[in-house]
């Protein structure tokens, strides 16, 4: 019936009607895809040539300007090393951990509900609030965890967030809270995918340990999972942003400057918005970097077609 | 094998307890220290239940100096109309990408996958001063604006919109619908397991996000429930973290109480925005 | 003997009771077949016998071993899966190589990189490569060894779960529908296969299936099972020529059995709808059932009326209703014999030797049939 109704050797023309209905239907998302993305995006581009301060008549072309003041620049280059170690620290533990928690949760019947929930509840939380509620948990003098450590016999306990030494460490340890409930679903989604039989095939083949059935099973092909949650952990910890502005600021010292901190704070505070669009297009393209090697990756191994 | 079975299924109750109970630990903190009075939080005990229960005091000082339903109520009028905005756009253009064939089909798609390499935050600046110069900072406009077109939305209900069968379409066509009632009558009825997921996704993260709204908005008129915490926690609260804690928790609560009531839709929403 | 034996093995799920004491023995290079329909439970015995379900009471012995309590990788036994549950990241003869692997190398042998160079690794790796590439040269996979299963057909990938079985001399396989997943032509051609492979490794075979051609073409005994109970095991010929069971008669043959309300008299003699047969049983009542190849028409016998008739090519199938029968009757005729128009009267005749008869229970009963005697 259908067939009849729209025959297939219209295929490469499209009937006039559904052409227009395509159309209509498309334009209201591509005017808002123009206006509110494509256009602002290219706009940021042209800034981070420029020199332009908000309120300035016109844009001045400096060429790459803001590009050789950010080789120079010893804020720059700090934001840039302390977010590589960010992001260093907080996608394997977050990974490894989120992973550590599906893989238990998924290995038994009692509290599966209850501990997915609360692994995932961070997600849901509003991140200022619980950054304040941190910032107490880690507070020097009156913090539960220093209190905690003192009463272990720890004499002085770090200064966690208002220590240039720790407040790197800090902030992760909360990122790695923050995530690991995130893939810690992605990794459960990715676990339910497997074909049980493939687990019983292992048995019978003669993979005695929970070791060897996870090697020979569960890791290769939780591989695309993997490979996804780990592209999205590094995207998601590049763009840390909330709990730096709620908690440190970028300090003490400069130790918790990160890109898009930095990013906010020349064009939003000191309004070079020339030079806060050129840092965006660096943090754009160890953006498009990261999921280039994602493409790559997928493309040379775990694909099992 | 039966005592092997329960050894193990005690390890992974163990474990998975442990590693729980550091995951709660900022919230049983947080609540604890919220009923607890300031002087009592700077003796830095660790018992959690307070020694004098000053509860009503936080709580009521919270409820005293900040507009919280104000915030909570803006919060819910950016999200809701993120949303809206999201779906009027995306479900009838991921339609047209699933189901119709029209001249540059393919240019429309390939932006859209072009767009979601594009983090949100790089479009901030030249918006931020298209927004100043129209002179709209500090409103819901400038909120909802830039998050109403969604390229993963459109992805999304695309990839959801190819796995219903043609037949349902062309059965659409034939009762005499136009092509917009067989979007809003026949499609997204039937796209409801999508249009939840993204639903759950959208409003966790503009819920939660505290980039956009501290560019645009300055002072507690339009301030969302991330910038009422951020604003009490600098100006009213300052150190007393018994009064602030109590703001975490009225702030935290909303999405958390909806999160444990839908707990299976949430974690499913978030798995399956998260895979496709 | 060596073989599978399974002894009075009950599982529950809940409140079910799936299996009910279920027992088979399958004798060292016999080949089982255990059909039945879905849900019947012979899945769950087979995975029993694996070793990858548990049971709530009963034994298991293979090759002479008591295996109730051991791990499925200690129970020397190969399974073909439904699925056929290849890994997919591994190729075809990655695949086979696994339960030698598994079994011939110690865990730090299997150690990607580092296995290398373990003193032994290699000449047993040698060997292990030795030995796929035997199974795979007799399942005709050659060059198709070094793909992985998402491009392989359905039919290759069933050859390679098949190799993976074969490829260790183990005391039992174990096959749990292999065939289903196959196209009807391929289904038939690979029968004779898994037969062939069954005759040349010899080990103790069971079979699950829920078709009966194949039950019927494949094994030395087919085991009838229905809801959680082994009903009869016998040889093909038997289990469709001799049935014990009323349930056995109607799930084995296609078309099904005939059956008809019938009783025997005082006297024993047997009545269907008031008319007296040619055969005799115990008094009471039973269930009279005929063959569709073993009912002819004729001038006299069974009165019924011609429904529909079906040409099938090698015979011509006629449904005919009887008064006492729910269903219409079915006949298999020659294709040369004269038809009935639908409506028109026919007379059923048999031979009672050929009638079967079952008790209100559902147990075959003894019959007598009355040569002499013209009855009617």
């Amino acid at each position: 019936m259908s067939d009849a109704a729209l025959p297939r050797a219209a295929t490469s023309r499209a009937p006039v009607g559904e052409a227009l209905a395509g159309l209509m239907l498309t334009l209201p998302a591509g005017i808002a895809y123009l206006v509110l993305l494509l256009l602002p995006t290219l706009a940021a581009v042209t800034l981070a040539f420029t020199d332009y301060e908000l309120g300035m008549p016109a844009l001045n072309w400096i060429g790459l300007d803001n590009f050789r003041e950010m080789l120079s620049d010893r804020g720059f280059a700090i934001a840039l090393r302390n977010t590589v170690i960010y992001v260093g620290t907080v996608t394997p533990l977050s990974i490894g951990l989120g992973l550590g928690a599906a893989l238990l949760i998924e290995a038994g019947t009692r509290g599966r509900a209850f501990f997915r929930a609360v692994f995932f509840l961070p997600v849901v939380s509003l991140t200022v609030a619980m950054a304040a509620a941190w910032q107490y948990l880690l507070h020097p003098t009156i913090g539960p965890l220093n209190a905690l450590l003192r009463q272990v016999g720890v004499t002085d306990p770090p200064f966690w967030l208002s220590s240039s030494d720790t407040v790197l460490l800090s902030l992760a340890a909360i990122g790695v809270w923050e995530s690991l409930g995130y893939n810690m679903v992605l990794f459960l989604a990715g676990l339910s995918a497997i074909p049980r039989e493939l687990y019983a095939a292992a048995e019978v083949d003669g993979a005695r340990s929970a070791f060897d059935r996870f090697r020979l099973v569960t890791w290769p092909l939780l591989g695309p999972t993997t490979l996804f949650v780990v592209t999205i952990t590094l995207i998601r910890s590049v763009r840390v942003f909330d709990t730096v502005a709620v908690l440190t600021q970028g300090g003490p010292n400069k130790a918790s400057e990160v890109l898009l901190y930095t990013m906010y704070r020349e064009g939003f505070t000191y309004l070079r918005l020339g030079y806060s669009a050129a840092i965006t297009l660096v943090f754009l393209a160890i953006v498009l970097a990261l999921v280039w090697l994602q493409t790559k990756a997928m493309d040379r191994k775990i694909h099992y077609g | 094998m039966a005592e092997r079975r329960i050894a193990f299924e005690a390890a992974r109750l163990g474990l998975l307890g442990f590693f729980g109970l550091v995951v709660l630990a900022p919230y049983i903190w947080m609540v604890a220290a919220s009923m607890k009075p300031l002087d009592e939080l700077f003796r830095a005990s660790l018992s959690l239940w307070p020694e004098r229960f000053h509860a009503i005091e936080n709580y009521g000082r919270v409820f005293a100096e900040v507009p919280v339903f104000h915030y909570l109520w803006n919060g819910l009028v950016v999200c809701g109309g993120i949303l809206v905005f999201q779906l009027m756009f995306a479900v009838p253009a991921g339609y047209a990408l699933a189901k119709l064939r029209f001249p540059g089909r393919e240019w429309v798609f390939g932006a859209v996958m072009l767009g979601l390499l594009v983090p949100p935050h790089v479009p901030a600046l030249p918006l931020y001063i298209a927004f100043s110069k129209a002179g709209i900072l500090n409103t819901y406009a400038a909120l909802i604006l830039p998050a109403t077109i969604s390229v993963f939305a459109i992805f999304l209900f695309r990839q959801f919109f190819r796995a219903l069968p043609d037949e349902l379409v062309h059965a659409a066509r034939l009762d005499g619908m136009s092509e917009a009632g067989i979007v809003w009558r026949v499609v997204l009825p039937n796209a409801w397991p999508a249009a939840t997921a993204f639903a759950i996704f959208s409003v966790v993260a503009h819920w939660n996000d505290l980039f956009w709204p501290l560019i645009v908005i300055e002072g507690p008129a339009r301030a969302t429930p991330a910038l009422g915490v951020l604003y009490f926690r600098s100006d009213e609260a300052g150190d007393d973290f018994a009064v602030l804690m109590a703001a975490a928790v009225i702030m935290t609560l909303p999405l958390v109480l909806a999160f444990l009531f839908a707990q299976r839709r949430f974690v499913e929403g978030i798995a399956t925005t998260g895979l496709k | 003997m060596a073989g599978i034996a399974i002894d009075g093995v009950v599982r529950r799920f809940g409140q079910v009771t799936a299996l009910k004491g279920v027992s088979l023995d399958v004798a060292a290079g016999e080949f089982v077949a255990l059909v039945g329909p879905s849900g019947c439970g012979k899945t769950t015995l087979m995975r029993i016998v694996a070793g990858i379900e548990t049971l709530d009471s009963g034994a298991i012995h293979i090759g002479g071993r008591e295996v109730t309590r051991r791990r499925p990788a200690e129970r020397d036994v190969a399974m073909v899966f439904q699925s056929y549950a290849l890994y997919p990241h591994l190729t075809a003869r990655q695949n086979i190589a696994v339960p030698l692997a598994m079994r011939r190398l110690s865990g730090w042998q299997r150690m990607p990189l580092l296995g290398r160079f373990l003193p032994g690794t290699r000449q047993r790796q040698r060997a292990i490569a030795e030995d796929v590439e035997r199974a795979g040269t007799a399942l005709g996979l050659g060059a198709l060894l070094d793909r992985r299963p998402g491009q392989l057909s359905g039919g290759q990938r069933q050859r390679v779960a098949l190799a993976r079985a074969i490829v260790r001399q183990p005391a039992a396989f174990l096959m749990d529908e292999p065939l289903s997943n196959l196209d009807a032509a391929l289904r038939v051609h690979t029968r004779r296969e898994i037969v062939d492979i069954h005759r040349r490794a010899g080990a103790a075979t069971l079979y699950v299936t829920h078709d009966q051609a194949e039950a019927l073409t494949m094994a030395n005994r087919v085991a009838v099972m229905q809801a959680g109970e082994i009903l009869q095991v016998a040889s093909p010929e038997a289990i469709y020529a001799d049935p014990q069971d009323l349930r056995v008669a109607t799930f084995i043959g296609s078309p099904r059995i005939n059956t008809l309300p019938a009783e025997a008299d005082a006297a024993g003699i047997v009545q269907v709808a008031g008319q007296q047969q040619r055969l005799r049983a115990r008094p009471g009542p039973l269930t009279l059932a005929l063959r569709p190849e073993d009912l002819s028409l004729a001038s006299g016998g069974l009165p019924a009326v011609a429904e529909a008739v079906e040409f099938l090519g090698e015979s011509v199938l006629l449904h005919a209703r009887h008064e006492a029968s729910a269903e219409p009757l079915v006949l298999r005729l020659p294709p040369e014999a004269a038809r009935p128009r639908p409506g028109e009267a026919v007379h059923l005749a048999y031979h009672p030797a050929r009638a079967l008869l079952f008790g209100a229970d559902g147990r075959r009963l003894a019959a007598t049939p009355m040569e002499a005697l013209a009855l009617v």
